[in-house]
């Protein structure tokens, strides 16, 4: 039941669809509003957002902090570019690891699509080695996640 | 250390996954490899060792020159990056799949 697709493309942009049985409203403001987005912006299993801002206009900020709960954390900063409800949302985003990463540029489109919502996110890396870190980084995070579930099983 | 050890300690470092990236674009030269990188020579040369003794990438000589290209250990991580990243995404997604059938109920009720 994979209805995600992930690829890169150029060597710049990495582009991620979804369907959702849900109405664009519904799925927009579940990329916009912080109380929505801490349940479920949460990467692998163990992980948890107790910090979830975002200020939901175009020239504001949002600020994601994340935690295993075992001393691992990251946060990711950005600005809201363009919100244009209930269709699109434009936005720039950095993670602190904890130094910033390059700026990632990130489109993401809410079309109908039956009674349901197509879900089109495309972001824009720097450079392709910027990229390639990026993807990384969902690498370790990976990694961090199979350990846990390592630690379960023992 | 075995194999598997000694890929994850090399893609450890951001310079090494960075080398990786340039290299899953084709076969570089020491040079054009440490070009990106503020980075001596012997400094690149080191992370291309690591490089090189975790399987990841390996090495070609070419007269004077000696070209690296991506080993299959290496083209295999580049294409664990993407699934690792995908499965956390879809996890997520799969959350919020949840979420969005516990919003629908609030917005019928506000035809009453």
């Amino acid at each position: 039941m994979s209805k995600m697709t992930l690829k890169t493309e150029g060597d710049t942009h990495v582009i991620v669809t979804r369907r959702f049985a849900a109405a664009p409203e519904a799925v927009y403001r579940a990329h916009t509003d912080p109380k929505i987005i801490q349940k479920w912006l949460l990467g692998p299993e163990g992980w948890t957002m107790p910090v979830c801002i975002h200020e939901g206009k175009p020239g504001g900020n949002f600020r994601y902090e994340w935690t295993n709960g075992k001393g691992h954390a990251f946060y990711i900063t950005g600005e809201l570019v363009e919100l244009e409800p209930y269709h699109k949302i434009v936005h720039i985003e950095r993670m602190h690891m904890p130094d910033p990463t390059p700026d990632n540029r990130v489109e993401t489109r809410f079309d109908p699509d039956g009674n349901g919502t197509l879900m089109t996110m495309r972001m824009t890396l720097p450079d392709s080695q910027t990229r390639a870190a990026m993807l990384a980084t969902g690498m370790e995070r990976g990694m961090e996640a199979s350990y846990v579930r390592l630690e379960g099983m023992i | 250390m075995n194999s598997l050890d000694g890929a994850f300690a090399a893609l450890a470092d951001p310079t090494r996954r960075a080398i990786l990236a340039r290299l899953a674009k084709g076969e570089a030269s020491v040079n054009e490899l440490a070009e990106p990188f503020e980075m001596t020579q012997p400094a690149i040369s080191q992370h291309l060792k690591v490089l090189e003794d975790a399987g990841l990438i390996v090495c070609r000589v070419e007269g004077t020159k000696r070209p690296r290209r991506l080993a299959k250990a290496g083209i295999e991580a580049m294409d664990q990056w993407l699934a690792l990243l995908r499965k956390a995404l879809e996890k997520n997604y799969d959350r919020l799949d949840e979420v969005l059938s516990g919003m629908e109920k609030p917005r019928r009720g506000e035809k009453r």
